[in-house]
């Protein structure tokens, strides 16, 4: 792979990529999805004739050159052939979030002026058929699943195992065609559209180039030596830059397999399965894994939970060091050997991490004890740090250089520099062209040198060069005092309790910070079962005295620990609550991939917020919810407001006074 | 029985249902002094779904046990598929493709829903038991054929997560889907489903309607179902049978047993004068 360096050299476009893999990996496997409770594979010749054939069959349905075609479904093959099959075809992939609502999906098929639309089944197709009456631009929809698809009009829809076989019946008719539009896809077309969820107002067209994508997929390939014998598991959203990279761009370039998992709820099983060697997985995952094995061994015999706590104890102390390749004693790696042998080896065998080579989180901050848990089993996980906009990849961290607070060094290729607002910028090759149809934002973002501003405030660490993040740039404001005032570094500390899932601190331009609190259901209905401590919903729970002195009890040690930090002391949570239900992306508090809306939950529970502050006990209100199917209803409670100590550091009375 | 016996009709949604599956003819069932089921005559088109309605101990569950052919009645023919249908056993009713799930729901609870399924193919392996315990030659053939259709159910009603779990563990609507998946894998002509919605949310009846509606179109599975739930019996069916004491009282499409002023009487009581 390292030969193909002379990247201007090499294959300018996705499908030239795969002609190239085609000539070299032909035998090897390409994609695998489990259906039917089995591994089906494609090699790379197989996926190849697959993609071709599904190509020749949008030409006859009269795609053309420059058309929007809108993805919309699980990850399946399938879908990633539709999207290098429109490619091809000199169109431009658009893959949505397939949990959107049909509202939000609207607006990016009205915006992106889709003429096809491929959905995954039939839950997708009837969101845009509710849309379509709106948008008379779409003009054909190819469905992969036919379940229940039967009594659908037809005039102007097609399963698409009825458009491949069209294509491979019609390969004389087209195929001059297709191989002159695959001929002149160059460097600087669009690769691919991804609409950015976005924390504020509507979601942004992203246009990528052939560039930006396969110079970032080459670059990111070689610093983490990536071979052709990974094994990646695609289940992440298609529509999220993420995936796009690893499924498809580094996967192309390096040859990979990319394997489907059979549904959403069998991801954990599936994962065990492949073993993949190369993983990515939001911060949220990965607590999710933690808190369930932790869950299990409070079920497990007394030896079992010796062996376990013994060894993991010896594994926090040695093995990040072992992993990292730094000089460890002979006692040590022992014990560690032996560790691995009962504990680490079982315990990464059942999360299916025993063969991870490289493993990445990003997107929101972990906690310290989350990534230390992994890493000390001999986990390779590592951070990084991204955005659409670049590519993903901004700053990562080499190996032996992994630590919970830092992303890591800028990636290569990748200019990093942080202006005197404290906001960083990047400038690399797989920097956006522009936003579609959006000249003001990609200008206000982008300046004419190709710097563009990631809108997160950060420095670098002395001595090390890492990067460190502090909290999107727009949200560091001052308090009435002028002190300076971070919520999500407060929210972050707040959720590494297992116990707490989101935290929204409030305190720009007040005089102190409160909070909402949402629980963990998983983890606080296990430690209620554990306490005999009856609830019947969500919301009763969430409201139960004990419950409330456990979160107080956290909330106070994040003000112990805010408050070592003398810039930020200020932000300590004097009061807060703990919502009657959870913030949802569906209700617009969230976007799809989890970030809390600060303002619209500020304007939403404008009640609660006040209740806050006027310093009153309890308080009464009702919710507008949006259920899975867009129904509206609502929800009524009394919230309990409650008080949390808060920590004098030292030296600020003196100053006060 | 009436004009429309071979041609069929079409209904609202454009669907064409065939001719006459199975034929009741003046039923009537007595249990000693107690007459369950009286001189009750209706049929079951291919490619219908038919509703049996009615108030508690109307004689629903005895009908579908005629139907399934676990209660023998006293008066009247039992017609399917063009013959009349004499005593039977229960594999010799499966074997004529009649598939059924229960309102107790009747899994093996230790087993896995695979296992569960699998037991649904019983009537589509030929091997001999030594055959099958040595899994060789043709048995081991057949174990995978079967294993197909068996995943291809799976697929259908959405449980791939659970295919190894034991039933037991299972949550009630779960269970009951997987009773759902084990008829199904007798591939049947006809699949009675005794209260499928009994115990369920609002969510779980939906998912449930939603798998029999898809059943009925994907397979073309003949569906005879006894609901309490008025809303889903009015929203699935083609067409419905009211009964009350054991009698029937209404027959037609769900709209015209709605206008129906003896349905409406039994269902909402009647002043006695």
């Amino acid at each position: 792979m390292a030969t193909d360096s002379a990247a201007s050299a090499g294959p300018q476009s996705i499908p030239a990529l795969l002609a190239r893999n085609v000539e070299r990996y032909a035998a090897l496997p390409a994609y695998r999805e489990k259906e039917f409770g089995i591994w089906q594979s494609w090699t790379w010749a197989e996926a190849a004739e697959e993609i071709r054939a599904m190509a020749l069959g949008f030409l006859s349905l009269g795609m053309e050159r420059g058309d929007y075609v809108a993805i919309i479904g699980r990850n399946r093959p399938a879908l990633y052939w539709s999207m290098v099959a429109a490619q091809m075809c000199g169109a431009i992939p658009v893959p949505l979030y397939q949990d959107a609502v049909a509202e939000e999906m609207a607006y990016v098929l009205d915006h992106c002026g889709a003429r096809f639309v491929v959905c995954g089944d039939q839950e997708q197709v009837d969101k845009v058929i509710e849309v379509q009456d709106r948008i008379h631009h779409i003009e054909h929809v190819a469905y992969l699943d036919k379940r229940g698809m039967r009594k659908y009009d037809h005039s102007r829809m097609n399963a698409l195992e009825d458009i491949v076989a069209e294509g491979r019946a019609g390969h004389h008719r087209y195929g001059a065609e297709l191989d002159k539009r695959i001929a002149e896809l160059g460097y600087d077309q669009t690769c691919v559209m991804l609409y950015t969820s976005g924390t504020t107002g509507k979601p942004k067209g992203v246009v990528l180039s052939n560039r930006n994508i396969i110079e970032t997929s080459r670059a990111s390939v070689e610093f983490d030596r990536l071979t052709h014998n990974e094994e990646v598991l695609a289940y992440l959203p298609m529509a999220w830059v993420g995936d796009f990279i690893f499924s498809i761009g580094q996967a192309y370039w390096a040859g990979f397999t990319v394997n489907c998992p059979e549904s959403a709820e069998t991801m954990m099983t599936d994962l065990r399965e492949i073993g993949p060697t190369y993983f990515f997985a939001p911060p949220r995952v990965f607590e999710g894994q933690l808190t369930s094995v932790m869950i299990r061994m409070e079920d497990a015999s007394r030896l079992k939970k010796w062996l376990f706590h013994r060894f993991m104890a010896v594994a926090r102390r040695v093995g990040p060091a072992i992993l990292d390749g730094k000089p460890v004693g002979g006692g040590d790696r022992l014990a560690y050997a032996l560790g691995n042998l009962f504990i680490y080896g079982p315990l990464k065998n059942t999360l299916g991490f025993s063969r991870v080579r490289v493993g990445y989180t990003a997107g929101e901050a972990i906690g310290p004890e989350i990534f230390d848990f992994y890493r000390s089993l001999g986990i390779n996980l590592k951070q990084l740090y991204g955005q659409t906009e670049a590519s993903v990849f901004i700053t990562q961290q080499p190996d032996g250089e992994v630590r919970s607070d830092t992303v890591g060094v800028p990636s290569p290729g990748v200019e990093v520099r942080i202006a005197d607002s404290g906001e960083v910028y990047y400038r690399s090759p797989g920097t956006f062209v522009e936003y579609y149809k959006n000249a003001e934002s990609t200008a206000s973002t982008k300046n004419a040198e190709g710097w563009v501003a990631t809108g997160d405030a950060g420095f670098f660490e002395e001595g090390t060069g890492h990067l460190r993040i502090i909290d999107r740039a727009k949200d560091v404001g001052k308090m009435a005092d002028g002190r300076l005032f971070a919520p999500k570094y407060v929210e972050n500390k707040l959720k590494f309790f297992p116990n707490i899932l989101e935290a929204v601190v409030f305190g720009a331009g007040r005089d102190r910070c409160t909070a909402f609190i949402n629980i963990d259901l998983t983890a606080v209905g296990n430690w209620a079962e554990r306490n005999n401590i009856a609830y019947s919903s969500y919301q009763e729970l969430a409201g139960h005295p004990k419950v409330y002195d456990m979160i107080r009890g956290h909330v106070e040690e994040v003000n112990r620990s805010v408050a070592e930090d003398p810039m930020l002391s200020g932000c300590q949570v004097h009061r807060f609550l703990i919502l009657h239900k959870e913030l949802d992306a569906d209700d617009g508090e969230l976007t799809r991939t989890r970030k809390v809306r600060r303002n619209i939950i500020a304007e939403k529970f404008d009640d609660l917020i006040g209740a806050l502050y006027d310093g009153s006990e309890t308080v009464y209100t009702e919710t507008e919810v949006t259920y899975e199917d867009g129904r509206k209803g609502k929800i009524k409670a009394t919230l309990k407001i409650a008080d949390a100590a808060i920590v004098e550091p030292a030296g600020q009375r003196m100053a006060a006074e | 029985m009436n004009d429309m016996s071979t041609e069929g009709y079409t209904t609202a949604d454009g669907r064409k249902i065939g001719g006459v599956l199975m034929e009741m003819k003046n039923i009537t069932l007595r249990f000693g002094g107690v007459v369950a089921i009286k001189d009750i005559s209706f049929d079951i088109r291919e490619g219908e779904i038919r509703a049996i309605i009615g108030p508690n101990g109307a004689g629903k569950s005895s009908m579908l046990n005629v139907i399934s052919g676990f209660y023998v009645p006293q008066e009247g023919e039992v017609w399917f598929r063009g013959y009349r249908r004499g005593p039977m056993r229960p594999y010799q009713v499966a074997r004529l493709g009649i598939a059924r799930t229960f309102q107790n729901i009747a899994l093996f609870e230790g087993m896995s829903v695979l296992d569960n399924i699998m037991t649904g193919r019983l009537n589509h392996m030929k091997s001999g038991m030594l055959a099958q315990a040595l899994w060789w030659g043709k048995a081991e053939r057949e174990e995978s054929e079967n294993r197909e259709q068996v995943e291809k159910i799976i697929d259908f009603l959405e449980i791939q997560n659970i295919r190894k779990t034991p039933v037991g563990r299972l949550p009630y609507g779960l269970k009951k889907r997987v009773e759902l998946a084990r008829a199904l894998a007798a591939e049947p002509k006809l699949l009675l489903l005794d209260e499928p919605m009994a115990g369920m949310n609002v969510e779980e009846k939906e998912d449930m309607s939603r798998f029999i509606l898809d059943v009925n179109d994907e397979f073309g599975t003949t569906i005879a179902l006894i609901e309490h739930d008025m809303g889903v019996v009015m929203d699935l069916s083609d067409r419905v049978v009211v009964m009350d004491y054991g009698k029937k009282i209404g027959d037609g499409t769900p709209d015209e047993v709605r206008r129906n002023q003896d349905v409406i009487d039994a269902y909402l009581g009647v002043a006695h004068d």
